[in-house]
């Protein structure tokens, strides 16, 4: 059984096909590297796997589960996590209250307004745990406004991994990043164990290729090439739409 | 002990002591007016403090549970009866107005909620056989709690007082709660909350009824108060000013919605005895709080002293 089945999913904005006909499945434990210039879809494609845009035509199936008309909220619980590439972040808030939250999302203690959110020890210390996984445990109290742009990549991270999903949707996690912090976030990655599936957005082809097992190719909307690393690579048509010679 | 700690004690011995440091049975009054907008304040920073959504019909949600207390009582029914309905009626007509307004946030959530005010307003004006129109309602007597009558200011400031200290209590309670952060996670990002796996439009309407009990308390407290209830109570000044209490206090903080309503009280009812143009002193101390402090009283204030602490600690060092 495959972990992410997308079947035909389809998703026009007026006139404009930003979707089309696409086809992704997604093996359990596998690592698949999404990749296309800048306006291919990659994004949308992700909003449609979430439910954040519902899309016109087409399946979704999370595990075996057919999930296309499942609302966005109920997906975390069933194990589809993500992150934004626009930050997307508690900026009020200290980092561990950031994965508190994200926490609190899969918690029924989320409707308790009479307990001390703080004295839930058992959550606090899953916080915790996520954030010593990124290596942020040692900031964990710092407020968010007091965080550098590459530890705010790494709170996204680590409240994705905090939910524990079967399938994680990484959108541009490198994004931003400076060379070293790219070096830090790619070892991150490639500590996630094999029972977590990650689909992956990129443009920085030099970490992101060495963490992809297949690639998908989309162009406008559709996919053009799909296959293993070296088989994508080595298309032709990847390199005219892609890499650009 | 904290200076935080030992300014809430000082604060709380103020407040229980203040029949009898108050000059007269006038500001004893006046410290209950205090109290119990404090209660109205407190309530709407549920919405506008913590949900993020900024409400102004809230004086009519004050006014419905304040006429359903004066209907009850003139129809025969006791105090307790009364009380029990105007709660029940209160938060029913919440549940109504946060169906209808929750459709929309941001500027269309007040529009909405404006709309839905003013309609009550106009059915208190018109509908004359139940809210008698201009002439309002007039409650009689207030009760009496353990043999003791509130019709003595300082018993019945004393009940308020009670009142107050337990909303507030609940208040301090809920923020701190898990409910309290996922409301005010759905009011700094909502949509990142939807996707963690939270039903923000759920926890918006749990929000607008907890806000709409507190309302409910303080509009009975009011009536009480007065012995009278009109359509004026249910103006759109009336909400904006519950609306001013909250943001010139600091919405989004337990202790500002408290300030508010003490500052707008007091210039209305006290500072209004010796100048005649209070409205525009209102107004100018308004306009002050947006420049100096436009987070609001108590968050301003501080950020102020920490700003003057500071510097004072790094002359010394310097």
């Amino acid at each position: 059984m495959s972990a992410l089945v997308v079947s035909n999913l389809r998703k026009s904005f007026g006139g404009l096909n930003v979707t089309k006909d696409v086809n992704l499945t997604v093996a359990p434990g596998e690592r698949r590297l999404i990749i296309g210039p800048n306006g291919a879809g990659k994004t949308t494609l992700f909003n449609l796997i979430t439910g954040e845009i519902t899309p016109d035509a087409g399946a979704v199936a999370l595990n075996g589960q057919d999930i296309t008309r499942v609302p966005t909220r109920y997906r975390p619980h069933l194990g589809m996590a993500r992150t934004y590439q626009i930050i997307t972040l508690f900026g009020r808030n200290t980092i561990v209250h950031n994965v508190m939250l994200a926490l609190l999302g899969l918690s029924p203690l989320r409707w308790n307004p009479l307990i001390d959110l703080k004295h839930q020890r058992h959550l606090t210390e899953q916080a915790r745990a996520a954030l010593d996984q990124v290596g942020l445990g040692h900031i964990a109290d710092r407020p968010l406004s007091q965080t550098s742009y590459g530890e705010r990549r790494r709170v996204e991270i680590a409240m994705a991994l905090a939910q524990k999903p079967k399938v994680l949707l990484l959108d541009e996690p490198f994004a931003g990043l400076s060379i070293d912090e790219r070096q830090d976030v790619h070892k991150l990655l490639m500590t996630i164990p094999r029972d977590v599936t990650m689909v992956m957005i990129e443009h920085n082809m030099d970490v992101a290729l060495e963490f992809a097992e297949r690639i998908t190719l989309l162009h406008f909307g559709a996919v053009i090439v799909e296959g293993t690393r070296s088989e994508v690579v080595a298309d032709p048509r990847t390199r005219e739409v892609y890499l650009g010679h | 002990m904290t200076l935080r700690n030992l300014a809430i004690v000082i604060a709380l011995l103020a407040l229980v002591a203040l029949p009898y440091w108050m000059p007269g049975i006038y500001y004893i009054n006046v410290g209950s007016q205090i109290l119990f907008y404090a209660i109205f304040a407190l309530g709407l920073n549920v919405l506008v403090g913590y949900a993020g959504l900024v409400s102004l019909g809230h004086a009519g949600l004050f006014g419905i549970s304040a006429y359903a207390t004066g209907y009850m009582l003139q129809l025969g029914f006791g105090h307790p009866m009364a009380i029990v309905t105007a709660l029940i009626i209160g938060i029913i007509s919440t549940a109504i107005f946060a169906v209808l307004s929750l459709r929309s946030s941001g500027i269309g959530f007040i529009m909405i909620t404006l709309a839905l005010g003013q309609i009550l307003w106009g059915l208190a004006y018109r509908w004359i056989s139940l809210t008698g129109g201009d002439n309002g309602i007039n409650v009689p007597a207030r009760p009496v709690l353990f043999g003791y009558s509130l019709g003595n200011a300082v018993t019945f400031y004393y009940t308020t007082l009670v009142v107050f200290l337990l909303v507030l209590l609940v208040m301090a309670v809920f923020v701190r709660s898990p409910f309290g952060a996922a409301l005010m996670g759905t009011r700094d990002q909502p949509r990142r909350m939807n996707a963690l796996g939270y039903h923000v439009l759920a926890i918006r309407f749990w929000a607008c009824l907890f806000s709409g009990l507190l309302t409910s308390v303080s509009a009975i407290l009011f009536v009480y108060y007065t012995q009278f209830i009109s359509p004026q109570t249910l103006s759109l000044t009336s909400s904006a000013e519950v609306l001013l209490m909250v943001i010139s206090g600091g919405p989004g903080t337990l202790l500002g919605p408290i300030m508010g309503a003490g500052l707008v009280v007091v210039v209305k009812t006290v500072v209004s005895g010796f100048i005649e143009r209070w409205n525009f002193l209102l107004g100018a101390i308004f306009v002050a709080i947006v420049i100096l402090m436009p987070e609001g009283i108590v968050p301003g204030s501080a950020r102020l002293w920490r700003l003057a602490t500071r510097k004072r600690k790094g002359g010394t060092t310097s």
